[in-house]
């Protein structure tokens, strides 16, 4: 009987780990958009909404996302660098030791151990944890990088080098407190310069944890999954400076219309619109990859999420832009509209592109095609379904509070009272949860194609 | 571009070294550099380096833990409808000292940068504890366990200690036998507090005075007024006009009794205005003729 290499299980290891982080904290969402409808989906002290919305973003970013892209990463760098980890048991003692960080960071929000810093609500022993994880992680790929035996590096290697650094910057830095006792601290930064810091880093969170490290895995996965090379090289070489470039002056656009000074937020509001171009580039150069030869979105079953996945990511960092924009900002800022935007990133480029390499990775490490592309092809309309579902209603009733809380009577005063605002989002917000309920039912439909795949890859192993 | 050895593609140390500068320019330029300037360390003369008593400090503490922040902001921006909905315009110098910013990102709640003196103590503790009974549609989650959680003093101290804030043991002392909703109530009444709060729009009393309600018989305006008191007013006051039900501790919002004594301008200016401390003014967002005809319903609950 033949056993899949060292290497392979250590990515194997990421992968089942991430899956069952994003099952907790997609099971999460689903209850946090009822308890918007209803509040009696509230169930005491550790279920209510305060709480879970955060343990929803932060099991699905550190849990799902980054755990996935450590595990895509182990296996990007393994073929790119033509030789394995270098520090394998290491990589091993990393994935047991950040699991254990994301098991002692959910418990801790559900007791209400909270920075309250959007996506840096992990208190200081949590930061502590993820900062060494996150170190080891760096030497396992930096060192496998230094050491490796293909001397030009490919486009996804420029990719993961950035997230490796940007990611220790901003975690760090946003996490610098005054630490108060064993479960409390106060941010270092106070008033503007917290808003500052606090947005520099969300931001740039978004751009380093679900642009970067998901372009890695797009521009590695889009050819192999179709045998097509990468349209232009140039084009990933200008794409990827001027991004990585831009993004970390973005930050301020998150803070349209409030006392941090003028200057800075045009700043944000300018950078924030040139960014629209490095974004495209990758889109463009995605299509184009595609472009000599479109059937294969017919007969390469993954290469349609590859296309969807960018196809979000290009809307997306159109639709970012323009909220930034004062007048925009102006009517959407506060409303759902802005939960529809960040969820046509996280289930529609990040999942698309995310599931698509798992598939990938699963069908080569267990040297087998892969258990149904009838499924795979189910899963992905349901979760293109569900996350068209999602953001549109989302879209919809942002505008309409937007403008219900603008809308002004001919004397002057305001047409609404607050909870008059608030009800019309009723219908939209249970239509949410609906859509919600077609993209778990995509994942299960995932999940259970995953397994298959698997269980088939070990008899083919076994009988060999 | 493989085949030029000197290009960075082939030398992971320098492209990791040039990766880093450029992710540090625009860093540097949008963060570190405005800390040296003084716009961005803004002082207002009455918020000092103390801005808060121990059990505001701890309610503080409290609105973190509780995740608050996911629906509520705490910024009035300069527009027009902010304004008239919450007041003023939130200035730089009210969150000098604050560790970190609470200025949220979302309103699946109203705003609260302005909320502090807008209700009784008595009101934002049993509309903590049971949201429905004021707001019927409201889906904001019920906080009881706040009322049951004792402060621990020593926590605290703590928590004052790392933030530089001096108080005495006897104020320290003080916070036994207090509650996590004590301290959360006395955090959001003063929010705000260190701006005068000039609403955009107060009813002048004395041009009222001697106004009549041109609604009194029109049942089409009463039948208005009654769809808008069942939204707004009867969490307060009652189905009956006679204050809450229920066991609540905001009773003393009786006014059916005391109807006859009330002049159509006295019940324009009291729905308009509010009373502070207590009730808060409705004419920022309800027009005059709807104001005339909730008053116009209300004259009906006296008969």
């Amino acid at each position: 009987m033949k056993e899949i290499s060292g290497d392979s299980k250590i990515v194997m290891g990421y992968i089942y780990s991430a899956l069952f982080w994003g099952v907790i904290g997609l099971v999460l969402g689903l209850l946090i958009s009822a308890q918007m409808w209803s509040v009696s989906f509230n169930f005491g002290e550790y279920f209510s909404f305060g709480r879970l919305r955060t343990v929803h973003t932060n099991v699905l970013a550190y849990g799902l996302g980054i755990t996935a892209e450590m595990g895509a990463f182990y296996y990007i760098i393994g073929r790119l660098t033509k030789r394995s980890l270098i520090f394998p048991k290491l990589a091993v003692f990393q994935l047991v030791f950040f699991n254990i960080v994301v098991l002692v960071g959910t418990l801790s929000l559900f007791a209400g151990y909270n920075q309250t810093l959007e996506y840096a609500e992990f208190e200081w022993f949590v930061d502590l944890g993820v900062v060494v994880a996150w170190v080891l992680f760096a030497i396992n790929v930096l060192g496998t990088i230094l050491t490796r035996k293909e001397k030009h590096m490919y486009v996804s290697l420029w990719y993961i080098i950035a997230t490796i650094v940007a990611v220790a910057v901003l975690y760090i830095v946003n996490n610098l407190h005054i630490v108060a006792s064993l479960g409390k601290s106060y941010h270092l930064f106070a008033g503007l310069n917290s808003a500052n810091v606090e947005w520099w880093y969300g931001h740039n969170a978004v751009g380093f944890l679900f642009t970067t490290p998901i372009l890695a895995v797009f521009y590695y996965f889009l050819p192999k999954s179709t045998g097509m090379p990468i349209y232009s090289h140039r084009l990933s070489m200008l794409s990827f400076w001027s991004l990585i470039f831009m993004y970390l002056w973005t930050g301020a656009h998150h803070l349209v219309y409030t006392p941090l000074p003028d200057w800075l937020q045009t700043l944000g509001i300018v950078f924030t619109i040139l960014l629209i171009a490095p974004s495209w580039g990758s889109v463009v150069n995605g299509y184009l990859t595609l472009a000599p030869d479109w059937s294969k979105l017919r007969t390469a079953y993954l290469a349609k999420f590859f296309i969807a996945g960018i196809t979000f990511y290009g809307l997306q960092t159109l639709q970012g832009p323009t909220q930034g924009l004062r007048a925009v900002s102006s009517l959407v800022h506060y409303t759902d509209w802005v939960p529809g935007h960040v969820h046509m990133g996280t289930m529609g480029w990040v999942v698309l592109t995310v599931t698509a390499a798992i598939y990938y990775i699963t069908t080569r490490v267990y040297k087998t095609e892969i258990y149904s592309e009838t499924l795979a092809n189910t899963h992905f309309w349901l979760v293109l379904l569900g996350q068209i579902g999602f953001s549109i209603t989302m879209w919809i009733t942002g505008i309409r509070q937007g403008l219900m809380w603008k809308s002004t009577n001919v004397d002057g005063t305001l047409t609404y009272s607050f909870i008059e605002t608030l009800v019309g989002n009723y219908p939209y917000w249970m239509a949410r949860s609906v859509f919600g309920v077609i993209f778990i039912v995509g994942m299960l439909v995932f999940l259970f194609n995953f397994i298959m795949t698997i269980v088939k890859g070990k008899q083919n192993l076994s009988n060999q | 571009m493989s085949e030029n050895n000197n290009s960075i593609y082939n030398k992971a140390l320098v492209f990791t070294v040039v990766a880093l500068v450029v992710i540090l320019v625009g860093t540097i330029v949008t963060v570190f550099v405005p800390m040296m300037t003084t716009a961005m360390h803004p002082k207002l003369e009455n918020v000092t380096e103390n801005p808060y008593t121990p059990l505001q400090l701890a309610g503080r503490d409290v609105y973190q833990k509780e995740g608050c922040i996911n629906c509520h902001s705490q910024t009035v921006r300069p527009l027009k409808a902010d304004v008239l909905r919450y007041g003023e315009i939130s200035q730089p110098g009210e969150s000098a000292y604050e560790r970190p910013f609470l200025w949220g990102s979302k309103r699946t709640g109203p705003d609260l940068a302005r909320v502090g003196g807008l209700y009784s103590d008595e009101w934002q503790k049993a509309h903590l504890i049971n949201p429905q009974h004021f707001f019927p549609k409201s889906n904001m989650p019920k906080y009881p366990w706040l009322a049951e959680k004792q402060l621990d003093p020593v926590e605290i101290e703590k928590h004052a200690k790392a933030l530089g804030l001096k108080y005495t043991q006897e104020d320290i002392n003080a916070l036994n036998g207090l509650t996590e909703l004590d301290a959360i109530v006395a955090y959001m009444q003063q929010l705000g507090t260190y701006v005068e709060n000039t609403h955009a729009v107060l009813a002048d009393e004395a041009a009222f005075e001697q106004a009549t309600n041109p609604y009194l018989n029109n049942q089409e305006k009463i039948d208005r007024g009654q769809e808008i008191y069942d939204l707004l007013c009867i969490g307060c006051h009652a189905a009956n006009g006679k204050g809450s039900a229920e066991g609540y501790d905001v009773t003393n919002l009786t006014f059916a009794e005391a109807l006859p004594d009330y002049t159509d301008g006295m019940m324009f200016t009291t729905i308009a205005n509010g009373i502070e401390g207590a009730m808060p003014g409705h004419l920022r967002f309800m027009t005059k003729d709807d104001i005339w005809s909730v008053a116009a319903y209300v004259r009906t609950l006296a008969k």
